[in-house]
């Protein structure tokens, strides 16, 4: 199961500087824990304490945002592309 | 309203577009745009809404010029360095357009007075650098009804949604709330590829023109997510949320909120 994530700016201190790398998992759920495995100390950017995805964060599955699927419990399937977007203040 | 000569030679690029015409540019020379920041994005923003014609821009901003804002801060010159920012962002909108009306805000944005300032305008651009800042001006765009071009930009990375109250969704729709102090580099030491500014203020500019023309597809339901680093330009779906905590069903911000201002890199 191969998921194409999309790592934003202020991500990638953790990802080695990749904008995209390749992850595992069979919902968000199982997909951020896959990537808190290869990429420690990711999971604490983009959930809070109780495991949910921060409210300045959003996850997309190809161009849907997870909150109005099935949240963490969004199913992924093979080729699917996963966007992490957060909110971004500079101007 | 009948174009002068002066004005038909002046904006004859674009009064020749078959969706413009005279008609389009009368909208554009009776409108009214509220820039918020005369910054990076709020530079190429104005440049090209004054050089098009808008009648009246408002510009908000209590800076000054700093020589680190002319890498991407078009609007400001090597000489303005050490005035204040709406000052010199007049200066050189009037030299490119003297009909235009220009009217400048030096002053912080704040709960008490946002709602005077957006008032008499009929969209409000926000280019401004910093949460409290976008969230104050998302409420007041919604509580007061006014459509919103939104850009954010972030070293390499760049976003811009168009916000219609009551018919798109707002930007607690897409991020319900600000991150706390501490969490998100908020602030200009993040740094940032002027170009990146340049590309996404120009986009907002381009919104404003598309919705004062009633032409096009606005970036409304949809956030425009940019890449500086391989050029790509992509769009997530952004749905109206039933629970937004300011334009949802039961809506818990029913106030304007000053949130702390804050400026952490982590």
């Amino acid at each position: 199961m191969a998921i194409n994530v999309r790592v934003p700016a202020p991500l990638r201190k953790l990802t080695k500087n990749q904008a995209e790398i390749q992850a595992n998992g069979t919902n968000i759920k199982e997909l951020i824990e896959d990537l808190e495995k290869n990429f420690p100390g990711i999971k604490e950017r983009i959930c809070d304490e109780t495991g949910k995805v921060r409210k300045f964060i959003n996850i997309y599955v190809n161009e849907e945002d997870v909150r109005f699927l099935q949240q963490d419990e969004t199913s992924l399937k093979d080729g699917d592309e996963v966007s992490i977007i957060p909110a971004i203040a500079g101007g | 309203m009948n174009l002068t000569e002066e004005q038909i030679e002046r904006y004859s690029r674009q009064i020749l577009l078959p969706n413009v015409g005279g008609k389009g540019q009368e909208k554009l020379l009776n409108a009214k745009v509220l820039i918020i920041g005369a910054g990076g994005l709020g530079s190429p923003c104005a440049l090209y809404l004054a050089s098009a014609g808008i009648g009246k821009i408002g510009i908000v901003d209590f800076d000054n010029v700093e020589l680190n804002n002319l890498q991407r801060q078009v609007l400001h010159s090597t000489k303005d360095v050490g005035t204040p920012k709406v000052e010199s962002a007049k200066k050189t909108l009037k030299s490119i357009n003297p009909d235009l009306q220009l009217i400048t805000y030096n002053l912080r944005l704040t709960s008490e007075n946002i709602s005077e300032v957006i008032k008499d305008y009929d969209i409000i651009v926000d280019g401004s650098d910093n949460f409290p800042t976008r969230y104050l001006v998302n409420d007041a765009c919604v509580l007061s009804a006014k459509p919103l071009s939104h850009g954010g930009i972030f070293r390499f990375d760049g976003q811009a949604i168009t916000i219609i109250p009551g018919e798109s969704a707002c930007y607690r729709c897409l991020f319900p709330e600000p991150p706390p102090p501490g969490l998100v580099p908020s602030c200009q030491e993040a740094g940032i590829l002027g170009a990146v500014a340049g590309i996404i203020g120009t986009i907002q500019a381009n919104e404003v023109l598309k919705y004062i023309l009633e032409i096009g597809n606005l970036l409304t339901g949809k956030l425009l997510v940019f890449n500086a680093l391989d050029s790509s330009f992509r769009q997530v779906k952004v749905p109206k949320d039933p629970k937004c905590p300011i334009c949802g069903e039961n809506p818990t911000v029913t106030k304007l909120i000053d949130y702390e201002q804050f400026c952490n890199i982590s």
